[in-house]
């Protein structure tokens, strides 16, 4: 679904990815640990398509398209979802307009017909519900005024109404409590644990993958992975360091 | 017949005007000023879209009596030179609420000058202007308030932004107070800008388009200029008249 080859990417001049290789298939849930630096959020965004992240060699193929040569809207609109580590706020604009506009321009980049006003509520109430977020939120400025943890939720909204077969979420735990973490993994897991769709989820800790079993683990250092394995990897990780299972 | 002190540049409510445009204005225009006067406890609104194709002069002249309530909202969305001038003069308790765009690209500059005269005890006046070009054009803002020696419990309020879309466009704001009473509350504050480059991403990556963005942008920008009028028809009216002219140049 999702191949990456020999990825490097620079951003500022600075070679930040050197040369990382992944594979996701449908149905997978693969994480990515690793340390301060090592690349992880570089890696989420050059998938989204952030200016300022240079791709300098390799490649990066969705379902057998070039997703390098796609805008960032493009991206969108072929299914790819970025999970943001901290979500943008956007004053005078609420989450239902936003979302509304991006549904609907998703669709309209596809050839399908716009969701009208009453079917987007309609969805958007199912989804805010799934998230436990307040439907009042929904008609609030974009993320103005969340807290931490309502962003992130309020994400998790988002790609639930956008319904995407893949998503790179970066670093979707932090800033999350306890009973927040398990709202959001369950979230995770009713929106994208689908046969037909894949995961990535970049994460710092292994916390979020007690809710969210991964397929996979990768270790992410010096931009590029430096190992792979099973769920067991997290904990290994968790326990013994990155600088001991990386080197 | 009196005679016309036409402007220079000296002056400092004229200091930001294109001149060159302002030559190809008979002198007469000069001393054209629209003398409003609303009684005391009358309530007026005014909503004025000014988007002509050659320079154009507006000066309104605002007298507002005891415990009146005075609305102006306005679109400068000019193609040429494009100049508001309103003089307001406050009795005891009135209100002077104003509402401003300056919106184009080109070459044009749009201002708004507005001289708000606190004259007598508590009255209020709160003005919002927000300023968006691109290309060569310029917006500019200058707002000044005057507070009388008796004006106690004067309460004033200005804010401006502008947002500049491209490096050649430009914007001035020229807030100025003179206060002679002890006893008063003003507020000013002026900001400005460039489009927030993160927002545009976050906005892509949910798939909208980087031109359905900016717009979105741009129209909560300068929503705030219109969030004091009551009719909501009306600010869907003022909002649309000012994107109007963001699809044609960008």
């Amino acid at each position: 679904m999702l191949e990456i080859d020999n990825l490097h990417a620079t951003v500022g001049g600075t070679e930040i990815l050197r040369g990382l290789s992944l594979e996701v298939n449908a149905g997978e849930v693969h994480a990515i640990m690793g340390p301060n630096g090592a690349g992880k959020s570089t890696l989420a965004y050059v998938l989204g398509g952030r200016p300022g992240y240079e791709v300098t060699a390799g490649s990066v193929s969705f379902n057998g398209q070039d997703l390098l040569a796609l805008a960032p809207q493009e991206r969108a609109a072929a299914g790819l979802f970025l999970g943001f580590q901290y979500p943008v706020e956007i004053p005078g604009v609420s989450n239902v307009q936003f979302l509304r506009e991006a549904l609907n321009a998703q669709r309209k980049a596809r050839g399908e017909e716009p969701l009208s006003g009453g079917e987007f509520l309609k969805l958007a109430r199912e989804k805010a519900g799934l998230l436990k977020l307040d439907m009042e939120m929904m008609k609030r400025a974009v993320n103005v005024g969340f807290s931490g943890g309502e962003k992130k939720r309020a994400e998790m909204v988002q790609m639930g109404i956008l319904d995407p077969a893949f998503a790179v979420l970066d670093e979707t735990d932090s800033g999350l409590d306890i009973d927040a973490l398990r709202v959001v993994g369950e979230g995770i897991n009713a929106i994208m644990r689908k046969p037909d769709k894949g995961v990535l989820l970049i994460t710092h800790y292994q916390r979020l993958l007690d809710y969210v079993r991964p397929d996979f683990v990768h270790v992410l250092a010096r931009g590029r992975i430096v190992k792979s394995g099973g769920a067991e990897l997290a904990h290994q990780l968790e326990s013994e360091g990155y600088e001991a299972v990386a080197a | 017949m009196n005679a016309i002190t036409l402007p220079t540049k000296r002056d400092e409510e004229w200091r930001y005007a294109d001149f060159a445009a302002l030559e190809t204005l008979a002198p007469e225009a000069f001393g054209e000023w629209k003398a409003i006067e609303l009684a005391a406890g009358e309530t007026r609104r005014k909503c004025l879209v000014l988007d002509g194709s050659g320079p154009e002069l507006h000066r309104v002249r605002l007298t507002v009596g005891e415990g009146a309530r005075a609305e102006l909202f306005a679109v400068n969305a000019g193609a040429d030179y494009t100049r508001l001038e309103v003089v307001v003069r406050l009795a005891e308790n009135a209100h002077f609420e104003f509402g401003g765009v300056t919106i184009g690209g080109g070459e044009a500059t749009r201002e708004f000058v507005t001289r708000v005269e606190h004259a007598e005890p508590e009255a209020t006046s709160h003005q919002v202007v927000r300023s968006v070009h691109w290309g060569q054009a310029t917006g500019n803002f200058l707002g000044r308030i005057e507070v009388a020696r008796d004006a106690q419990k004067t309460d004033a309020a200005q804010d401006f932004k502008g947002l500049i879309l491209e490096r050649g466009a430009s914007t001035n704001a020229k807030p100025e107070l003179e206060i002679y009473a002890d006893d008063v509350k003003c507020a000013h504050g002026a900001a400005i800008g460039q489009m927030d480059e993160t927002a545009r991403f976050y906005m892509a990556a949910r798939g909208i388009p980087p031109e359905v963005a900016r717009k979105l942008l741009v129209r909560a920008f300068v929503a705030d200029a219109f969030t004091a009028l009551a009719d909501e028809g009306e600010q869907e009216r003022m909002l649309d008249a000012a994107l109007k002219v963001l699809g044609e140049a960008l």
